[in-house]
């Protein structure tokens, strides 16, 4: 395919793909009034942050904290939890350690539907319905099979001689884990974080199942309250669409290596 | 990889796995269990063996919801798998402007399903596309939420191909434009023979996703309307919490689970061997 041919059709290809986006953005930025008036597809006469404000002010602040205390707690428990395992389970002889490894993985493959009943009346026993700390604990449960698996892949990969030599110098198994063999699984670590960040934080299933009062929800279900109520102001649910989504772009702009490298390794999701 | 395993190397492996099968095993242990009860979340279950298996054969939503599935699995699987081969394959080589295509074509995949589905319902309002919204009618309402899903899903598919064909060794290529080969000829007989293990890497992702594919039906329509694009993921939801047919929304989650088996037990086969 000659230059300006690959150039005509990817081009036409992403403008296509970043159409809707961009009219979402435009329709965010303009006034309730214009939209009644002319219609959602006519040419623009007006620019606001009206429905930024409106959407920001109305839940989405208080949303948009929520979501921060499920997905970093989320996030570092996975990591932690699932480094610790990966490690035991990579490096050294565990009795059975294939089928531990095997049996969570296949924990994180299970269809989510089996476990909705019960975990929503497992977190109603403890006490713990309706409360964030539910959906953190939750998440952490349900993903820690999965980072198992990427992380112990990536560890076992590792030269036996660092770990021989730091025997040898006197390290004990924590600290070669701590000193050693987590600073060198960096790179899967970052890959990992960020994916897990943009499944956390777009998460409308888990939360819908343990939470129910609109002060607790993060962002993805409060979007979809924010639609319920704002039906027909479409520049307030647009603007809402664009705040929901600036994390997780910023977080794939940040890191996109890291982030294309996590998909290509684990591609479960 | 070190013999002997000090004690505190099995509390690394214990609290994640108690963890896990506190949260996941024991639920889903519990979940087959209600399958064969009735209840509906107050009183105590009532034990009543196949019954909401039965119960099925006769429930119109239930078939609904099965052909719905299945009309997903192909058009969503078949769809996002063909689209991002055809995509990862047109923008495989590196050159000038490629990275930007690549980032526009995977923007979508990192919103939330429901971002995705707000900007697809503001794109089907009157006066955009269409004279009125597409959700709103029995007959394609299911296909109008299956073209966000699409849009989101093929850029990732997209991903996972490129890194398949990066692998692919290109002595082959020119061996083959050597012998005078067409680019067709390539592609049929180097590039897709190589791709065999991300093929079925990606079968396993698509079949389950499509079965798991929930947050943007139940945004865009909860199922609606009148059932036409519920799947079984929704119907399941809807059934548990809104209904409050704890004993029946298990069962039908039961039948996610026996569909996604196969795939399950193919992925941790090939788990198992490179393990």
């Amino acid at each position: 395919m000659s230059n300006r041919v690959f150039h005509v059709v990817a081009g036409t290809i992403s403008v296509l793909w970043l159409l809707p986006i961009a009219a979402v953005i435009i329709t965010a930025f303009r006034s309730f009034d214009d939209i009644a008036a002319n219609g959602l597809a006519a040419v623009p006469q007006s620019f606001t942050l009206a429905g930024f404000a409106d959407a920001w002010t109305n839940g989405g602040a208080g949303a948009m904290w929520n979501s921060v205390l499920v997905t970093v707690p989320t996030v570092f428990l996975s990591l932690a939890l699932s480094s610790a395992a990966a490690y035991a389970l990579s490096r050294f002889e565990i009795p059975g350690r294939r089928t531990v490894i095997l049996l969570m993985l296949a924990g994180n493959l299970l269809p989510p539907q089996i476990l909705l009943v019960p975990v929503s009346k497992l977190t109603e026993l403890l006490g713990i319905y309706d409360t964030l700390f539910a959906l953190v604990v939750v998440q952490v449960g349900f993903g820690l099979g999965f980072y198992t698996f990427v992380l112990q892949g990536f560890m076992r990969a590792m030269p036996n001689e660092v770990q021989e030599a730091a025997t040898i110098d006197g390290a004990g198994p924590v600290q070669i884990f701590w000193r050693i063999v987590l600073p060198m699984t960096r790179p899967a670590l970052a890959a990992l974080a960020a994916l897990a960040f943009t499944w956390i934080f777009n998460d409308l299933l888990w939360a819908i199942t343990v939470l129910r009062s609109s002060s607790v929800m993060p962002v993805t279900p409060a979007l979809l309250a924010l639609q319920g109520q704002y039906v027909s102001n479409w520049n307030v649910i647009a603007a809402g669409s664009v705040i929901a989504a600036i994390p997780t772009v910023a977080v794939f702009l940040r890191f996109q290596r890291h982030f294309i490298s996590g998909l290509a390794v684990g591609a479960v999701k | 990889m070190s013999r002997r395993v000090p004690p505190v190397l099995l509390l690394f492996v214990l609290v994640p796995l108690l963890v896990e099968g506190f949260w996941v095993f024991w639920p889903a242990l519990q979940g087959f269990w209600l399958a064969l009860t009735n209840w509906d979340g107050v009183s105590a279950p009532r034990f009543v063996g196949a019954g909401n298996f039965a119960r099925m054969i006769d429930d119109p939503v239930f078939h609904t919801a099965v052909t719905n599935t299945a009309i997903w699995l192909v058009l969503f699987g078949g769809l996002s798998a063909a689209g991002g081969l055809g995509l990862a394959v047109l923008l495989q080589k590196e050159r000038r402007g490629v990275g930007i295509y690549r980032a526009a074509l995977f923007v979508p995949v990192v919103f939330s399903l429901v971002a995705t589905s707000l900007i697809w319902q503001v794109l089907y309002q009157p006066g955009w596309i269409f004279d009125s919204s597409p959700l709103a009618d029995p007959g394609t309402a299911l296909y109008a939420v299956l073209v966000p899903a699409l849009w989101r899903q093929a850029g990732y598919v997209m991903v996972l191909y490129l890194a398949g064909l990066k692998g692919i060794d290109p002595g082959l290529h020119e061996a083959a434009t050597l012998d005078g080969a067409t680019a067709w000829q390539k592609f049929t007989h180097v590039t897709w023979p190589q791709l065999r293990s991300v093929n079925s890497v990606v079968l396993s992702v698509i079949v389950i996703d499509s079965l798991r594919s929930f947050d943007v039906v139940w945004s865009m329509t909860r199922g609606g309307p009148y059932h036409s694009s519920e799947l079984l993921s929704t119907y399941m939801y809807s059934t548990a919490f809104q209904s409050l047919k704890l004993g029946y929304a298990s069962a039908l989650a039961v039948v996610i689970f026996v569909l996604a088996f196969g795939v399950i037990v193919t992925y941790l086969v090939r788990a198992f061997r490179e393990n």
